[in-house]
Formats: C-alpha cells, structure tokens, sequence
C-alpha cells in the first residue's frame, strides 16, 4: 500500500507542476489543483497509513491519529476557496488583459505558440 | 481582563472586518471612522502589549484552555510584541492616507484592510506551526483582494502571477508541514524544537528536509533571491496605501524565518544549512536589487527594489545569527519598513501631480506643491538610503559592527555599495522630479489633508527611532538575547521535561525507593 500510495503522490505533484509551468492560465489552474489533491494525500499519510483503524479512541484497536484528518480538512477549505479565487482573477485577466496568456502577451485569440 | 490581552490583536481585527463588511452600505464617513478607531484600538492594545513584553516576561495564552502541546497556544515574546506595534503603526498611516479617496475607488476595503490585520496579527503571535500556515492564508487572501482594490490590467496581470505563486507557496507549506509533523508527531513550534533536539539518523534528515522546505515557502514571502520576480511588478501596480502596508509582508517571512530558526532549529545541522542558504542568498539579493534600483525607470518600481535591499540586508543579518547582528536586524526593520512604506505614499502624491507623466522618471509638468513634496521626499530618501542623522544610518553601523571575520569581506562593500546605488537612483529620481521639469502645473491632485497625515505619521518615525535610539537598541539587544536562549520558552510552556540528565546528576536516594525491586 506504501508504495502505491507514494506512486500516486508522486505522479499527482508531477503533473501538477508540469501543468504549473504551462503558459496559459487554464493548464495553470488544473496544476494548482492537481498539486493541492497530492499535497492533502501526503499531509494525510504524515500520520502514518494504518487499514481498518478509526481515528477515535475505543473505536478500534490500534486508533489512528487523528491531527492530519483535521489538518486535510482545513487544507482542503483553504485549497478550495483558494482554486475559485484563482479561477475568477483568471477569467477577468482574459477579459482585462485580452489573452489567457499568463502573461497576457499573446494575441486577441490567447493563441499558444507551440 | 490583562490575560485576554493578547488575544485582542487577532480578536479585534476580526470584529472590526466584521463590522465593516456588514455596514457596506453606511456612508463612506462612517466607514472610515470605525476603521480609524478599529485600528487606534489596535494600536493601543499593540502598545500595551510591546509594554508587557518588555520586561522580559513570556506570555502564553491557551486557546479554549487545552493545554499545550495538545491545544493551540498563542504566544508573546519581546519579537511577537515588536512585530505586532510595527505592523499597528504601519497600518494606522496607510490607512490615514487610504482615507483620503483611494478607499472608495473599489468595495469593501476597509473590512478587508481589516482582515489583512488580523493575519499578520496572527501569524506573529502563533505559536504552532500550522496555524501560522492558516493565518498566512488570511493574510494572503485578503493581501489578493487589496492589490486588486479598484482594478486596471496592470493590478489584475500581477496579481495573476502573485495569487499564482502564493498558491503554489501554500502547498509546499503543507508538504513541509506533512514532513515535520511526519517525523516529529508535533505541530507546537516549542515541542517541536525539543523533539528535534532529540533527533538522529534518518529522522534527522527528514527534519532538516521539512526544515528547507519550510525556510523556501518563507524566502518566497519574503522575497529571497530566486523567489523575489514577483516583487517589484506586484508592489508597483498595487493602490499606495497597500503597496505600502505590504512593506511588512515580506517581513512576515522575515519574523517566520527568525522564529523557526532561532527556535526550531537551533544547535541541528539544519541550522547551519539554512544559515548558508540565507547567506548567500541574501547577498546575492542585495546585488540585483542594487542594480534594479540604478535600472529602474520609475519611481514606483525603483522604492520596490529598495524593499528588496532591504530584504536582502536584513536576511544577510539573519543568517550571520549572532545577538550582535540580530540587534542590528531588530533596529533595521522598523526604521526600513516604515520608511518604504512611507515612500510609496510619497510617490504616489508625486503622480498624482504629474498628470499623465506620473511617477516615470522623464522631465514633466512641475509640481503644484513642490516645496512640500520636496520636504517630505528628501526626509524619506534620507532615510531609505541611510544617511545621518536618520536611524539607517546607525542601523548599517550597527550591522557593519557585527560582521566579523570573513563575513565582513563580503557584508561590508555590498552593503556600502547598495547604499551607494540607492543614493545614486533617489537623488537622480528627487532631481528630475523636483528640478527637471517644463512650465505650467497640473492644478489636479492637491495633497489632502488626510495623504498628508499619513505620510508624517509614517515619517515622523524615523526621527523617533533616533530620539529613542538608546532604549530601542536596548529593547533589540534583549529581544536578540532572548532569541538566543529558546530553551526558556520551550520550558516555559511545557514545563521543566523529565530529563533523564536530571537522574544522573543528583546522587541516588538511599534506602529501598518504593518502586524498586530487589
């Protein structure tokens, strides 16, 4: 389970940052967000990956800890508000600035130079 | 009543945001007036509070009364209470200048002004690491919110780029986070730092990776070479008002970098990379933006690249760690925070003079009130630059003092040099301002009562700071020192720990012990 659990965070951050360095907004947001899910994967394994244990006392033998599922949770609100901000100042930068460019330098159409 | 007080700076804020955003309706006098009087609130709990801690004394304050390590504690040392009356001061001047139409322009800026308080406020005084993360959010988000206030394409382009970065900033914070918790079961900042004590092996390394990862998230807030691009677009397209409040944002990653060090990582060998790191990076930011200040062709941008020597200076300081240069640092930072602050006041009272020209360094229409104008931006590039008899200048003496071995063949010519560069681009700037400039003025834009006193309230610091010179020098030598000895904090808030040390060093008890077998 380990290693798949690694394999999954590892690829989702890869992705993340590949799309992350991409040069239109769109591809830009689906990296944050892609980054955001492996970052709260990983902030959830920091506890240790137990199967078949609840994070509450007496519930189970061996309880889980509890901390990181109260930190995801908070990550994943603060995550959350975060994507629709970035989503809104990035449809008003293509109506502002006349392009999805993240640096709003190509043409009228947001044309990419490939 | 004086045991809530520390609670107030994050409380106080939060009401007065509240406030504010549900009376969007009331009349702009209204508005203005309850944020004016929020925020001398502020300042005055801020005050009390720098009073407190003054003496010496530690204050811990346990939210909902959970003890820590297990609850979230807020925690108030000489450099919390520093931080928190800089931040009140700088805030009451931008807010006085906002105060005189920028305010308006677009919705709902005061209670976000608010907001941004409140987690700067919280962010000095947390004292677990997560939180610090949760309160670097609200900063941010309403730090987003005020750059954008009333905007135009330059506004929304860098906050594009700022909004993007930050966002990115925020997941390695909680990689970092995920690591640090991971290997020390703790997010207390003072638990923490006893379990890394503790640490070896591949413990160890885990830490001073999460360690890194932590000192990269703070160097891009606060803006550290290969992590600074953002700076001078993002500061130079912000409203004034907020441009200037944002000179103490990136000493919010000055005072994250401080504490986790100092506290954190002391005596690990994560300390000694991060000093490295700090180091030369410092140095290296001092350089560039020496040149991005001689290069910059307006004023806006060229005041960004002077935070950014700033930064630099004072990152350099950091990584040098000695209580000598740690003071230095302590004394630097008001004077240069609140001087930059004052300066994109300044400028933006010289554009609005300047009809279509506006700050851009070329010849143009001549001042309406230049003598005025004139006044208060040779008093700002005094200080800025460091010259005497302002506080920069003993500060850099300070610094210079400190530096010691080869540290100073390296601290010594780059500082001066930056000095040199600053004096160079200000004086050109104040020239062709001030002196190059056609017949006829702009009747638009006459200083306004309110512009006017928030850009004195900001000046009138740097002269106070010389005035008190000797008991703030003071109050930076003990914050320094206290900054040197985390273990009273640590044992402050978590008791005296049951060493095992402590067995060995007092004789055994003779007779049977009652839990001894025999």
């Amino acid at each position: 389970m380990e290693a798949l659990f690694s394999l999954v965070v590892g690829v989702l951050t890869a992705s993340g940052i590949y799309l992350l360095l991409r040069g239109r907004t769109f591809p830009v947001i689906v990296g944050l967000a892609l980054l955001g899910y492996a970052v709260n994967l990983f902030l959830f394994s920091s506890g240790g990956l137990h199967t078949d244990a609840a994070a509450v006392i007496g519930e189970s033998f061996a309880p889980a800890d509890p901390l990181p599922q109260a930190l995801v949770l908070t990550a994943i609100v603060i995550g959350f508000a975060m994507t629709a901000f970035v989503v809104i100042l990035a449809i008003r930068a293509r109506g502002d600035l006349g392009s999805d460019h993240v640096d709003g330098q190509q043409g009228e159409d947001g044309d990419m130079l490939q | 009543m004086s045991q809530h007080l520390i609670s107030l700076p994050i409380l106080l804020p939060m009401l007065g945001a509240l406030v504010l955003l549900l009376s969007g309706k009331a009349s702009e006098r209204t508005q203005r007036q309850l944020s004016v009087a929020f925020t001398a609130l502020l300042l005055i709990v801020c005050l009390l509070l720098l009073r407190q801690a003054a003496s010496g004394e530690l204050t811990f304050y346990s939210l909902g009364n959970w003890q820590a390590p297990y609850g979230i504690v807020l925690m108030l040392d000489r450099l919390s209470a520093l931080m928190l009356s800089l931040n009140a001061v700088l805030a009451m001047g931008c807010l006085l200048f906002a105060c005189a139409g920028e305010d308006m322009r677009g919705s709902n800026f005061h209670g976000i002004f608010q907001l941004q308080l409140m987690g700067l406020n919280g962010a000095f005084l947390t004292g677990d690491i997560f939180n610090l993360f949760v309160f670097f959010e609200i900063l941010l988000l309403a730090s987003y919110a005020l750059l954008m206030h009333g905007g135009n394409k330059a506004r929304v382009g860098a906050g594009l780029h700022y909004v993007i970065l930050n966002v990115a900033g925020s997941a390695l914070f909680l990689i970092a986070l995920g690591v640090l918790y991971g290997a020390t079961g703790t997010l207390n900042k003072a638990d923490m730092a006893q379990r890394v004590a503790e640490m070896s092996g591949d413990q160890a390394a885990l830490v001073t990776a999460g360690g890194l990862l932590l000192i990269v998230v703070f160097s891009l807030k606060a803006a550290l070479l290969p992590l600074y691009f953002w700076l001078p677009r993002t500061y130079s397209a912000a409203p004034a008002p907020v441009a200037a409040l944002f000179a103490i944002m990136t000493k919010v990653g000055l005072y994250a970098i401080l504490r986790v060090q100092s506290l954190i990582f002391i005596d690990t060998p994560a300390a000694s990379a991060i000093a490295g790191w700090l180091w030369w990076s410092g140095l290296a930011t001092i350089v560039l933006a020496a040149i991005g200040v001689v290069a910059a062709r307006d004023l806006r941008p060229l005041i960004a690249y002077l935070v950014l020597v700033s930064v630099g200076t004072l990152l350099a300081a950091a990584a040098l760690g000695t209580p000598a240069a740690v003071t230095a640092l302590l004394y630097y930072l008001p004077h240069t925070t609140l001087i930059c602050g004052a300066l994109f006041l300044i400028a933006e009272l010289i554009g609005q003079q300047r009809g279509t020209a506006g700050t851009r360094l070329v010849r143009a229409r001549r001042l309406h009130q230049r003598q005025l104008l004139g006044i208060l931006f040779l008093v700002a590039a005094v200080g800025v630059v460091g010259l005497p008899p302002l506080a920069g200048s003993l500060a850099k003496l300070l610094l210079l003092q400190a530096a010691e071995g080869s540290a100073r063949l390296w601290l010594w010519p780059l500082l001066l040099m930056a000095g040199l560069c600053a004096l160079i681009a200000i004086s050109r700037a104040g020239s062709v301002f001030f002196w190059a400039s056609y017949k006829g003025e702009v009747a638009a834009g006459k200083v306004s009562r309110a512009q006017l006193a928030g850009v004195v309230w900001l000046l009138a610091t740097a002269p106070i700071l010389v005035v008190l010179g000797g008991p703030i020098s003071h109050y930076a030598q003990a914050t320094a020192e206290q900054l040197a000895s985390p273990q009273a904090i640590i044992h402050q808030l978590l008791g005296e720990p049951p060493k095992r040390e402590l067995v060995q060093l007092h004789p055994p008890p003779l007779g049977p012990h009652p839990g001894d077998t025999p």
